[in-house]
């Protein structure tokens, strides 16, 4: 006799389906998960990092990022600082060449693989693309072989063979959210445009880098709905944020995501998306503390941002270098990326 | 040189508790108002550490 669906619990359908087979769990499934009692969380956690373990490896991925533009950008991406709609006490900013190829220095020595230049627009300028250019063509006259990615906002297809000539090999362009939850998140732009962008990027033949912020107000069934959508699109990384409650934006008043629920969300992330790389990214001090950054690189997490971020600081990077090799994980080799 | 405003807030230190402004730059936040003025500062994040320039003070930049 089979059981009911109702019946079936969901971490053992997962063992069978994503970490036997590696089929990626439905939006109902993964609702399910997000729904596991708390008890349950560290059976989640275990499985999860199973699943990294056995479609991933055992590398992580490190990465360090920078703000090439900072501030003033036209959009009302209700969780963003660098919004000019919004009173937030973040002032524009531009940071020079001899800054940049210094930043990419910095992230190189950490050991980290993959360097990203971003920019807070609604899309690049003339001008943004020849910074990126010259930029990129320095960090290379430094000698630095570092992968470069770019997040630079939505891009016309001109401008995507643009980057791909200058060599950049991974492009990141968060859908943030849900699609149903988009609309309260964003009103200046929508999240078919963001999609556009990323098919174009995909179609180029560069990396597609997508992800987005828990704790924007989603319910627990738009989380999951926007593990499927992340999960049709089948991107490279996906980068896992945690909202920072920052002054002056529309979200200053929300709370911080707490530890547990974050976890659950990791680990139902990464069994939705068994093969992606899994990136920690803003949020984690706030809401994680260093403890849950250690479990939450054992519960399905398989790349980190070391340092600061672009607007808030991150912790010190040898930091989680030292806990990466407390915990016995091998950083990715730069020779495995190329 | 003596902080009279909080660099998270950019209100008057001696105004009201400033509790939470010390623990968010303990943790993840560079100084966004000059301690000296209020004003808010041209901030700029890297990798690993920060710069922030006051049109009136000058610049200042974390311990690296």
């Amino acid at each position: 006799m089979t059981a009911a669906p109702e019946q079936i619990d969901v971490l053992d359908e997962a063992r069978e389906q994503v970490l036997e087979r590696g089929v990626g769990l439905t939006e109902a499934q993964v609702l399910k998960v997000l729904e596991l009692p708390e008890d349950r969380v560290p059976e989640l956690l275990a499985l999860a990092h199973e699943v990294r373990e056995r479609w991933c490896g055992p590398e992580v991925e490190v990465e360090g990022i920078v703000s090439l533009k900072t501030g003033g950008c036209p959009e009302d991406c209700h969780f963003c600082s660098q919004s000019g709609q919004f009173p937030s006490p973040v002032r524009s900013a531009w940071l020079d060449i001899p800054g940049l190829v210094r930043a990419a220095r910095q992230t190189r020595d950490t050991g980290a693989t993959e360097f990203c230049i971003v920019a807070a627009v609604r899309g690049p300028d003339k001008r943004l693309l020849s910074q990126v250019r010259d930029g990129i063509k320095a960090i290379r006259a430094d000698g630095n072989d570092i992968q470069i990615a770019c997040s630079l906002g939505m891009l016309t297809q001109e401008q995507v063979d643009e980057l791909v000539a200058m060599g950049v090999h991974r492009y990141n362009h968060n859908l943030e959210t849900a699609r149903s939850h988009f609309p309260q998140v964003v009103t200046t732009h929508s999240w078919e445009e963001r999609w556009d962008t990323l098919r174009m990027i995909r179609d180029a033949g560069m990396e597609v880098c997508c992800g987005g912020i828990i704790g924007m107000g989603e319910t627990l069934a738009q989380r999951a709905e926007f593990a499927v959508q992340l999960a049709e699109l089948e991107p490279d990384e996906v980068p896992l944020n945690f909202l920072i409650p920052n002054p002056g934006t529309p979200y200053e008043n929300y709370p911080v995501v707490e530890g547990a629920e974050a976890l659950r969300t990791v680990g139902a992330f990464r069994l939705a998306l068994p093969r992606t790389i899994l990136r920690f990214a803003g949020g984690r001090e706030l809401t994680f503390g260093d403890l849950g950054a250690k479990q939450g690189m054992l519960g399905g997490i398989n790349a980190i941002i070391v340092g600061n971020y672009l607007t808030n600081l991150g912790r010190p990077a040898q930091q989680d270098l030292d806990m990466l090799e407390e915990l016995s994980m091998p950083i990715k080799a730069l020779s495995q990326t190329l | 040189m003596t902080a009279v405003y909080c660099a998270f807030c950019g209100k008057e230190e001696a105004d009201g508790d400033h509790a939470f402004c010390r623990q968010r730059l303990s943790m993840i936040d560079p100084p966004r108002y000059c301690p000296e003025c209020a004003r808010r500062m041209v901030v700029q994040v890297t990798p690993d550490g920060w710069t922030a320039r006051c049109s009136r003070h000058g610049e200042t930049a974390s311990a690296r």
